[in-house]
């Protein structure tokens, strides 16, 4: 059996309450005033994702692992100019359109984890609500710019990188 | 009045009346909701409440009149449309109603009603006809629970709270809220009359009984069952909107001060201070000038109790239905009808 608290639960808990009232009038409240002053994400929050349009092949690997179906891919095949010379054109997937609907997207980050070209990035950006909802659907262009906001990779861990 | 050089016309003080009813109804509430709802609750869960609308937010009820009376007003299709408009009404009525018996000053009382304690107690208990009609004609369940919790749970609490006042009424030896008002300033404690004697100090335990029933009677938590929300959505609200919802918002809160000014009236010493301070004997002593600082003295002592209320109320959970009946009929009426005896010996004994 538990011993017996010195002071009643009941004043207890009206003590608790009183004390949080005059300790957030004098050192003020735990939450922020959103719109004048902002908290910054960490560095891994999943803001918005961002799109490094030179990686992507098209491969539609993202598109199809999409639980929400919010990625739209669109490409075609082209020729591109042989890596060697002499060599034969090389036969290349172009993108024509990367659209990520944000107001489908659930934010889980299996496109991000699925890419395997690293072309897709977690930005912690999290200011880009529009009064429209179809403003929501960012193209390529939009997402590639999301790129900037990306933040550098953190250092590996000591024994982490490959031998 | 009389007291007055020129004469008012009797349409005039009826004016007066009505708009000092407004007045002492209104003002606490816009306050209470103000003060406490919006600022102490915030501060006490360490965040500023709103900021926005105003300095520090105090236009924010403004604000949210002004969303409620655009609202759309809905009436459910099978709701008996009639009493379903009525209901929230009769819950702000019977405030107006009760406000009426509460002496703010030795002139300033809306009537000086001889059983005013009485009518006091009785008024108070005709919200539970608005709250039960308005979760009867809501057609909805959750509405009609939400009504018949409140029924139960104001008529279980209006008991004590009846017998608790009984203690003081036997010590005053008078039902008027003004006589039991200067009974309280009057009285000596043991032949020192410095400080009067408010009945709080006499009687501790019917004004923790009282309290505990205005709580109840409020349907603040811990006695919120009857608008449980995670229970029952909004209770016997549950289906109102727009300005109904309103009125039965300003109820609540209205309701909260008028029996803050009645329990400050019947323990703590109501507008009145101690009147051998300037030599006064009886109420028709006391200087004009208490007309004017009667209200404010109500207004502080109103405040004190409601902050007590809101505390309260923000710091503990909700008891379950069937403990809420169990203290009400096996702890606070056995104490108050013991007050009751002990409080008659007494007054009999000295």
């Amino acid at each position: 059996m538990p011993a017996k608290p010195k002071v009643p639960g009941l004043i207890k808990g009206l003590g608790v309450t009183m004390g949080t009232m005059f300790r957030t009038v004098k050192d003020g409240a735990n939450t922020v005033q959103y719109p004048h002053e902002k908290e910054t994400p960490p560095i891994r929050a999943r803001g918005v994702i961002a799109l490094r349009e030179d990686n992507c092949t098209a491969c539609m690997l993202c598109a199809r692992s999409c639980p929400d179906w919010c990625i739209y891919i669109e490409g075609h095949k082209q020729l591109a100019p042989p890596r060697r010379a002499g060599g034969k054109p090389r036969q290349v997937n172009h993108l024509d359109r990367f659209d990520i609907d944000y107001a489908l997207c659930m934010y889980c980050g299996i496109c991000v984890e699925v890419c395997p070209f690293d072309a897709l990035f977690w930005s912690p950006e999290y200011e880009y609500s529009e009064p429209r909802i179809a403003d929501l659907l960012h193209d390529k262009t939009k997402l590639g710019e999301w790129m900037e906001t990306v933040p550098e990779a953190p250092e590996l861990e000591a024994g982490a990188a490959k031998k | 009045m009389s007291t007055l050089a020129f004469e008012i016309p009797y349409w005039g003080q009826s004016l007066l009346r009505v708009l000092g009813g407004i007045v002492a109804v209104l003002l606490p509430a816009g306050t209470i909701v103000y003060v406490f709802l919006f600022k102490m609750m915030s501060f006490m869960q360490s965040r500023l409440g709103p900021m926005e609308a105003g300095p520090y937010g105090s236009m924010q009820l403004l604000a949210e009149v002004g969303k409620w009376m655009q609202k759309e007003d809905l009436i459910p299709e099978n709701a008996d449309a009639k009493i379903y408009k009525i209901a929230p009404v009769i819950v702000l009525l019977s405030t107006f109603l009760l406000v009426v018996v509460v002496p703010f000053g030795p002139d300033a009382w809306f009537t000086n009603f001889q059983a005013g304690v009485f009518y006091a107690l009785a008024i108070g208990s005709v919200s539970v006809i608005g709250i039960l009609v308005a979760g009867w004609s809501s057609a909805n369940k959750y509405s009609l629970l939400g009504g018949l919790r409140a029924a139960g749970q104001l008529i279980a609490y209006e008991l004590p709270m009846v017998l608790a006042v009984v203690g003081v009424v036997i010590q005053a030896g008078s039902m008027n809220l003004q006589q039991i008002v200067v009974a309280q300033n009057t009285f000596e404690i043991f032949g020192w009359n410095g400080l009067g004697m408010p009945f709080v100090v006499t009687q501790f335990v019917g004004f923790l009984i009282f309290m505990i029933a205005v709580q109840a009677e409020l349907t603040q938590a811990p006695f919120d069952m009857p608008i449980a929300e995670s229970e029952l959505v909004s209770g016997y609200m549950t289906e109102y909107s727009g300005f109904r919802f309103l009125i039965f918002f300003i109820g609540e809160f209205a309701t909260a001060g008028v029996f803050a000014f009645i329990a400050s009236v019947l323990f703590l010493g109501g507008w009145g201070i101690p009147f051998s301070w300037f030599g006064w004997e009886t109420v028709d002593d006391v200087d004009d000038w208490m007309n004017i600082a009667g209200p404010g003295i109500m207004f502080a002592k109103m405040m004190l109790l409601v902050g007590i209320i809101m505390w309260v109320r923000f710091s503990y959970p909700r008891f379950r239905e069937d403990q809420l009946q169990r203290f009400a009929w096996k702890v606070l009426i056995p104490i108050s009808l013991l007050n009751i005896a002990v409080t008659a010996i007494l007054k009999v004994a000295f």
